[in-house]
């Protein structure tokens, strides 16, 4: 049969066309947010004529308001690392609710081995361990705090995987067992004055540079490796992905791990950037992680999003935050709003789902 | 053990709690040969399946793969063994394209040193994609769509196509033609003839009496978890077949399946 339409029952296509990426839908959102922060700030009597983006200052070197465009990235950059394991978890179809006090636990941690021996030549008033734990090379520090979180992943992913916890369940428990790590770790007092290099991973713009090159990896390797497929494909349909021969347990512990890892490290970049390290810290991290992940348009149920999706899921985060202060609300609507975003974004999803199938 | 057979089981049963899904069922499939499996809606059919290509793991009794004895742990060691299966739940992921469904679990690589994190040859999949497509006749509108899109039948030629892309040592398909239409069910029988003619043996489960006539040379009926009859072709026929499905006949030699 000399038959040139490619498809069943006589069914033509174009072969060209390629569906059109969630991701834009989610780009298309930013810049609408953007612009109705804009249109405020230009006609609000209150704001007399700012501009959100832009620069108002007529100066030549700079069309862009730099200063806001760096607050905005950088104060989801480190929950942003968080929401790139996240993201990979929701996509098996799972869920991580350990990551805040994960990151508190880990900051405690680390920072006890990242602590300097003399604080202007007295000896460090915070010191948890003697002076064998002091200005040692700060990758120890590192290791040891992303070897916890290896840890802690390690026990989440066997506790859903091989015992068949549901990873709500079995995440919540670990949430309550970071946080307490974290209380019991120096019976609730901070640990600080870390030595210069430690301080270095978080200064200035450093956590931005994490999250984005941390972002380009996990793309890759959702994207272009083996793990990546075997992620969606667990996602997708777990009995398939079994059918298929996929080490499904292995690869959820695998996961679970990845994520744990990744909001171990955000904690070690987060203490580093206040130069302390308190139990209390990261809270509603994973909450906000969460946010990011399902306003960059992954579902719930597994199989769908992208790390992209999630970059500018934390994007559309930031943008509100710094946006509210702008136009000067107060914090309390910025979390009514932020609720508001997320049940929108879930309902839009649905919508979606709905739609195709 | 002789090798004569491909495949060989013994008492091979299966329990789930109370049920008595299968219950010592003896097996043999020659080299070459094509047996169909038939039986009414929850006769074992399936669970008979499940149990050669490791999926669940027996209650009791013996396999034997070309006179090799042997106790898959999981799918992948079945696969291993060069055992393809059209499951009847097709075992497709959704959200993945055709591609990636052919080659899940196998994927083609490079760079294999970094472990679970080598890289997919994405451009070779999709070429061996195409060629199986044509190959096996198999159309399907867009490969880079996601299976989530297609009818239940083009999902069905998926699952077909991933079975007759790699060279098996035996072929199962349960139930391949059960949603398709008349020009695909022609389809997966071509493809059916070709293993044949290729000589590679296959167990075909079907509801089809036509299909069966057509393309076995024997056919062994299930009925409530156990073998009651095992007819060559050439001696029966399709009332005879019946007649033993619904018990109205029980083979001498099977007759505690009741
Ligand atoms: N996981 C399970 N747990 C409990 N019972 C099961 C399970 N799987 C199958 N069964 C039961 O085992 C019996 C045989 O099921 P099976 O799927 O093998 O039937 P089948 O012959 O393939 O039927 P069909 O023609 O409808 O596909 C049925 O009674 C079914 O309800
Ligand atoms: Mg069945």
């Amino acid at each position: 049969m000399a038959d040139k339409s490619q498809g069943t029952g006589g069914l033509t296509f174009d072969k060209s066309k390629r569906s059109w990426p969630n991701e834009l839908n989610i780009l298309l959102a930013l810049v609408i947010i953007i612009v109705i922060f804009e249109i405020i700030g230009q006609t609000a009597p209150y704001m007399r004529g700012q501009s959100f983006l832009f620069d108002t200052r007529d100066r030549f070197d700079s069309i862009f308001n730099e200063a806001r465009l760096q607050i905005i990235i950088l104060q989801v950059a480190i929950i942003g690392i968080i929401a790139l394991g996240v993201t990979q978890v929701i996509i098996t179809a799972g869920i991580d609710l350990s990551s805040g006090p994960l990151v508190a636990a880990t900051a405690m941690i680390a920072m006890s081995f990242a602590q300097t021996e003399l604080v202007n030549s007295n000896p460090n008033p915070k010191a948890i361990f003697g002076v064998w734990a002091m200005d040692l090379p700060v990758i120890i520090p590192v290791v040891i705090g992303i070897t916890f979180g290896a840890f802690i992943g390690a026990i989440n992913g066997t506790f859903i995987a091989f015992f068949r916890i549901p990873p709500f369940i079995a995440t919540l428990g670990m949430f309550l067992i970071c946080r307490g790590i974290a209380l019991w770790w120096s019976n609730g007092q901070p640990v600080s004055f870390p030595t210069d290099s430690y301080k270095f991973i978080g200064s200035g713009m450093m956590p931005v540079v994490w999250f984005l090159s941390l972002a380009v990896v996990f793309h890759i390797i959702m994207r272009y490796t083996v793990y990546g497929k075997h992620t969606y494909a667990i996602g997708s349909n777990e009995e398939a992905a079994r059918m298929s021969g996929i080490n499904v347990k292995r690869h959820k512990v695998l996961v679970y791990m990845i994520a744990a890892m990744l909001a171990a490290f955000a904690g070690v970049v987060l203490s580093s950037k206040g130069a302390t390290a308190q139990a209390g810290m990261g809270e509603f991290y994973e909450l906000f992680a969460i946010a990011m992940a399902v306003i960059g348009g992954i579902s719930l149920t597994g199989g769908r999003g992208s790390i992209i999706g999630t970059v500018l899921g934390a994007m559309v985060i930031g943008v509100i935050r710094s946006g509210f202060t702008y136009v000067k609300l107060d914090g309390s609507y910025q979390l009514v709003a932020m609720g508001a975003i997320i049940i929108a974004a879930v309902v839009l999803d649905q919508y979606r789902q709905r739609n195709r199938a | 053990m002789s090798v004569e057979f491909v495949l060989k089981t013994e008492n091979l049963t299966k329990h789930y709690g109370g049920v008595h899904a299968l219950e010592g069922a003896n097996f043999e499939l020659r080299k070459g040969e094509h047996v169909a499996i038939m039986g009414d809606n929850g006769a074992g059919k399936s669970t008979f399946v499940r149990q050669i290509t490791g999926v669940e793991q027996r209650t009791s009794g013996r396999v034997w793969l070309y006179g090799e004895e042997v106790n898959f742990s999981g799918p992948l060691e079945a696969r291993e063994h060069g055992i393809e299966t059209v499951f009847q739940t097709l075992a497709l992921a959704d959200d993945l394209d055709v591609p990636d469904n052919l080659f899940l679990g196998r994927e083609r690589t490079f760079a294999d040193w970094l472990g679970p994190f080598r890289l997919l040859d994405y451009r070779s999949m999709r070429q061996s994609t195409l060629d199986a497509l044509n190959r096996t006749g198999v159309k399907i509108p867009n490969i880079r769509n996601t299976i989530q899109n297609m009818s239940g039948g083009q999902r069905q030629c998926v699952a077909i196509a991933r079975t007759a892309t790699f060279h098996s040592k035996l072929t199962i398909m349960d139930e391949p033609t059960a949603a398709l239409g008349v020009q695909e069910t022609a389809q997966v029988e071509n493809i059916i003839r070709t293993l044949k003619a290729e000589g590679e043996p296959l167990i075909l489960i079907s509801h089809n009496m036509r299909q069966v006539m057509d393309l076995v040379d024997r056919i062994v009926v299930f009925r409530r978890g156990r073998i009651c009859a095992n007819l060559r072709k050439e001696e029966t026929n399709g009332e005879d077949i019946v007649a033993y499905i619904t018990g109205a006949k029980t083979q001498p030699g099977y007759e505690d399946a009741l």
